[in-house]
């Protein structure tokens, strides 16, 4: 039996791969987003020590990276409705039980990021834009969290990156995503290579964009005036 | 109360500060006049960088009372407790502060260093904003580099940018923390130079700082800063030509 290149292409650019990709992205995408909102909220928790909600935050961090994201998916799609009879509905579907799963634990891979990368701003930029009247809000907005952003942004993409590897793990929960769909054709054929090697195409472009995507945000956060970006109409004129 | 004219603009009364078992601040009284030049010498750690924070109230003292415009700066006029963080940041915004380290904002061009104050706390649209910014930049001879980001600009460059980022925000008074102290020394001119155009027009200004030139021709008055407690004040001439304290004698000893 050797490669059969037409099934190859054929699945390739079948409707059901790229949706299976499509729905891949989307998960990793919500789950990085909401991840990155909860672990920046547990960063700020833990590094202002507030009393007894920095124990809960040390809490989730530690069960969340304990667990293997297999294990949480199979908890939240199969034990959640066990105890929360609403999660029986139909609403709570596979991509939503997903979303959850993913997201949640990577809030806690994201605090960890967040909170060495908020570190790694100098002390002197909280104290200068306090001594400019900034509340905390403000200093934090305008003057730590774009600093944050430049430490954070090699991590987070590997995160990210991760992330999309991980929807395929939804595939238990029997999410539609693009590992999912290749299982699927592989068991009613009995061919593996060329589904497995379509969906490795999927996985190597998607993680190629993300790649350029990367690189042309660190340089956005390079900082200097040798970018062709930030010009303003003040500037010219000057002598 | 310090309402009555001649009074000092800016007064701290009995500031305290420990640091675990170390005492900066041991019950300091510091006053400025409006329109008066304080240079404050004295060696590393006897505590000047520390008042200054304090009367920035960037660092809250022990104990200790700050007047500022006759009223009582950091606390409610009927209470001793500190007022909580986002109401000292209002406070904040008359006094201008200036750091060794610069501390500009490294992701923000100069132009918009000097802008974001206005932008960000006073609310000023963005137009004005730049308008203002530009114009303070002239005032310390950087208008040529607004575009450029700090980490394009010497040491000295900027240093000027930071004054011009606290003095966009019209303060009453400006606190210099050794602002020379982190220059080559070629960088140190042009900064002292815009400092004392400052002093000329007016600006009142407390100055901790090494530059004992600046101190005898810049300064009206002269204080020495020993173990956290201000041991001489005196007018340029009499503190350099005729130093009264023993600490006085000592440090010109060293640095002249």
């Amino acid at each position: 039996m050797s490669f059969d290149t037409n099934l190859f292409w054929d699945s390739l650019f079948s409707r059901e791969f790229a949706n299976g990709a499509l729905l891949a992205i989307v998960v990793a995408l919500i789950a990085q987003a909401g991840g990155i909102v909860i672990g920046f909220l547990l960063a700020l928790i833990r590094m202002n020590k507030v009393p007894v909600l920095s124990h809960i935050a040390w809490f989730y961090i530690w069960i969340l990276r304990a667990l293997p994201t297999l294990l949480v998916l199979l908890i939240v799609w199969n034990a959640f409705p066990q105890f929360i009879p609403s999660m029986k509905d139909p609403w709570f579907t596979p991509f939503i039980a997903a979303c959850i799963g993913l997201g949640f634990q990577e809030g806690a891979y994201m605090s960890e990021i967040l909170r060495s990368a908020l570190s790694a701003v100098d002390e002197g930029q909280n104290t200068a834009a306090r001594a400019l009247g900034m509340t905390p809000i403000q200093s934090m907005r305008r003057v730590l969290i774009p600093q944050m952003i430049r430490v954070a942004i090699p991590p987070t993409s590997n995160e990210f990156i991760n992330m999309i590897k991980y929807t395929s793990l939804a595939s238990v929960i029997a999410l539609q995503e693009l590992l999912t769909r290749a299982q699927v054709q592989v068991a009613s054929t009995f061919r593996y290579a060329e589904y497995y090697a379509a969906a490795a195409v999927y996985y190597l472009v998607i993680v190629s964009v993300l790649t350029i995507a990367q690189s042309r945000l660190e340089k956005r956060y390079l900082w200097t005036s040798r970018q062709p970006h930030v010009t303003t109409p003040v500037e010219t004129e000057t002598p | 109360m310090h309402t009555e004219p001649g009074s000092p603009l800016l007064y701290a009364e009995g500031i305290t500060k420990s640091y675990g078992q170390q005492h900066v601040l041991r019950s300091t009284d510091f006053s400025v006049r409006e329109g008066e030049v304080k240079a404050i010498l004295g060696r590393s750690g006897s505590g000047k960088s520390t008042l200054l924070r304090c009367t920035a109230l960037l660092e809250l003292p022990d104990s200790g009372n700050i007047w500022f415009k006759g009223a009582k700066l950091g606390k409610k006029p009927d209470s001793d407790r500190w007022l909580r963080e986002t109401q000292l940041a209002r406070q904040r915004r008359e006094i201008g502060m200036v750091f060794q380290r610069f501390n500009l904002f490294p992701h923000l061009t100069a132009l918009e260093n000097v802008g974001i104050g206005p932008r960000t706390i006073q609310g000023v649209g963005a137009d004005e904003c730049a308008e203002r910014a530009m114009a303070e930049l002239k005032h310390v001879d950087m208008a040529q580099c607004a575009g450029k980001y700090p980490q394009e600009l010497s040491g000295g460059q900027q240093q000027r940018v930071a004054i011009a980022r606290a003095l966009v925000m019209n303060p009453k008074v400006m606190l210099f923390d050794e602002p020379t102290s982190a220059l080559d020394p070629e960088l140190v001119g042009g900064v002292l130079k815009v400092m004392e155009r400052l002093a000329s027009e007016g600006m009142t200004m407390v100055v901790v700082t090494h530059e004992v030139r600046f101190a005898r021709h810049v300064a009206d008055t002269v204080v020495m800063f020993h173990e956290g407690r201000i041991v001489e004040e005196a007018t340029p001439e009499e503190f350099f030509d005729d130093p009264k304290s023993d600490a006085t004698r000592q440090f010109l000893k060293h640095v002249i």
